[in-house]
């Protein structure tokens, strides 16, 4: 099972690079781009929010100011034109494909907008392209995927035997969920409708954190530090709660026992205010997860960027700096490894107690 | 601000990706694991529960054991005492027995001494008093001359008189 992990790994990387590599960009522009570069001045705010926001292509590395990047499928909607699909690559570094580009600025920068023949903005097509953020999503979940059947396969086949190689590594993390959280925070009664969702998103945002801080490909995209995707993942935790709460939990929020009649008749004061709650809560997990992911990357690319502006000032200087800002860097991704874990299983335990109070039984 | 402005293509392919993750792992990964989990666990519960009968069934054997060894010894103990019981009786009723007897013979044989003693004295007194009057026939029969005959007479039938 390891070595099929290991050779779809290696297929899927030989695929994508071939294609990436394939299609570099027009070698006539290699000149003036790289002057360019050049002669660009270093900002280290557009520097980190390059790397922390989504892209149309998975950008691998520079060379002599050359950028090497995986092209990915562009799937757009316009009106004028219907369905389009092309690879990023044909839109890449402003060019225009069938009167798409992306927008350097404005409203819609760094999307996919509709132009006409002078150049003008026309409009926003419906962009569901397969971005960079969607592509290492599908790759995360189909690694999880081929992991966990390979680990259930496992304890198919070891029935009552005591765990071995991946299973023994991800058991003590399964039983952590199931038990510390699951079962402690919904109770004995429904934990276990809710443990696979709850295995699920913790080992989604984990992996996701964990490919975060991997600087190359097939880690570096900002998943979970990418507020779409937080929003996702909260919004998944709110169905499921809103879905399978009971009458108790309905009633706990329109109609709360305890509370004076005097603040539900006339003005509905404490079921506003609890009906704010039960939106204010999915609102929070999102932006937990978001805020702490990207202010981690946004922190470790900030140390990056003080090599880069000390050594626009003198490159002498930027040497001097670079030690002391790759301490803070590692320094950094230690934290960041610690906040990978912590962030995954708090996104979990809270989704848990939500849980638990939708579950909750009268007593 | 595009960081904190969420993306609606991405959304939906969050969401379908995100959904197929959930229930493909729910449906092919989660539940075998957490079954195998459970199936472990309850094995191993179970293995210690037996585990526990077993001990407490053999430690219940143990205690049998020992009280069947105690009450054997117990048992022992008694039929030695009641042996010695036996015995000592035994030993006491035959020297009573043999005291009874020895009385009895001691007895017995006092009784016949008793009557020889008496058969002899009577013979003796026969023959005394046979004997007295064969004497006195005798001084009658003789002349009662002098004094020193007399006296000669006598000595000489007292020397007759054999005493036995």
């Amino acid at each position: 099972m390891q070595r099929i992990l290991f050779n779809i790994a290696v297929v899927t990387l030989l695929l994508l690079s071939v294609q990436g590599f394939a299609i570099p960009e027009d070698p006539t522009h290699k000149e003036e781009h790289s002057e360019q570069q050049e002669n660009k001045k270093f900002n280290p705010g557009s520097f980190i929010f390059d790397h922390i926001q989504d892209s149309y292509s998975w950008h691998i590395f520079t060379y002599k100011g050359h950028h090497y990047s995986i092209p990915l499928p562009i799937i757009i909607y316009s009106k004028d034109q219907g369905l389009v699909s092309f690879w990023s690559s044909k839109i890449a570094h402003g060019h225009s494909y069938k009167n798409f580009t992306i927008a350097p600025e404005g409203e819609f920068a760094n999307k996919i907008i509709e132009v006409n023949e002078h150049g003008e903005f026309v409009a926003r097509p419906f962009d569901i392209s397969l971005t960079k953020n969607v592509a290492a999503i599908i790759i995360c979940g189909v690694f999880m995927i081929i992991l966990f059947i390979s680990v259930a396969k496992t304890y198919k086949r070891r029935e009552g035997m005591p765990p071995k190689g991946m299973q023994s590594l991800l058991e003590p993390l399964i039983l952590f969920i199931r038990d510390d959280i699951a079962k402690n925070s919904i109770g004995e009664h429904s934990y276990e409708k809710y443990t696979p969702f709850l295995l699920t998103i913790f080992f989604f945002i984990l992996f996701n954190n964990l490919l975060g801080l991997v600087p190359i490909f097939p880690g570096g995209a900002n998943v979970t530090g990418n507020i779409t995707v937080t929003m996702a993942l909260a919004l998944a935790t709110f169905i499921t709660t809103t879905f399978t709460g009971n009458k108790n939990y309905w009633k706990h929020i329109f109609n709360p026992p305890g509370v004076p009649w005097w603040l539900k008749l006339p003005l509905p004061l404490i079921p506003f205010i609890e009906l704010i709650g039960v939106i204010i809560k999915p609102f929070v997990l999102m932006i937990r997860l978001f805020a702490n992911i990207s202010a981690g990357h946004i922190i470790v690319l900030g140390f990056f960027s003080l090599i880069f502006i000390f050594g626009n000032m003198d490159p002498k200087l930027g040497y001097v700096v670079s030690p002391v800002s790759i301490a803070f860097t590692i320094f950094m991704s230690m934290l960041e490894l610690l906040v990978a874990f912590i962030q995954a299983y708090v996104f979990t335990i809270l989704s848990a107690i939500y849980f638990g109070m939708a579950s909750e039984s009268e007593h | 601000m595009e960081l904190i402005k969420p993306d609606l293509g991405l959304l939906i392919w969050m969401l379908f990706s995100f959904s197929i993750v959930v229930f493909v792992l729910a449906k092919f990964a989660w539940r075998p694991i957490l079954a195998a989990l459970k199936h472990r666990e309850r094995s191993i519960q179970r293995s210690l529960e037996a585990a526990q009968r077993a001990k407490d069934e053999l430690a219940k054997i143990e205690f049998g054991n020992e009280k069947i060894t105690q009450l054997a010894k117990l048992e022992k103990e008694n039929l030695l005492k009641e042996a010695k019981e036996i015995k000592n009786n035994i030993i006491e009723e035959a020297k009573e027995a043999a005291k009874i007897e020895a009385k009895k013979i001691i007895e017995e044989a006092r009784n016949s001494v008793e009557h020889e003693k008496n058969l002899v004295i009577n013979d003796i007194k026969n023959q005394i008093a046979s004997l007295s009057v064969d004497i006195a026939e005798k001084i009658l029969k003789q002349n009662l001359g002098d004094e020193s005959t007399q006296k000669q007479l006598i000595d000489e039938l007292v020397k007759d008189i054999d005493l036995n």
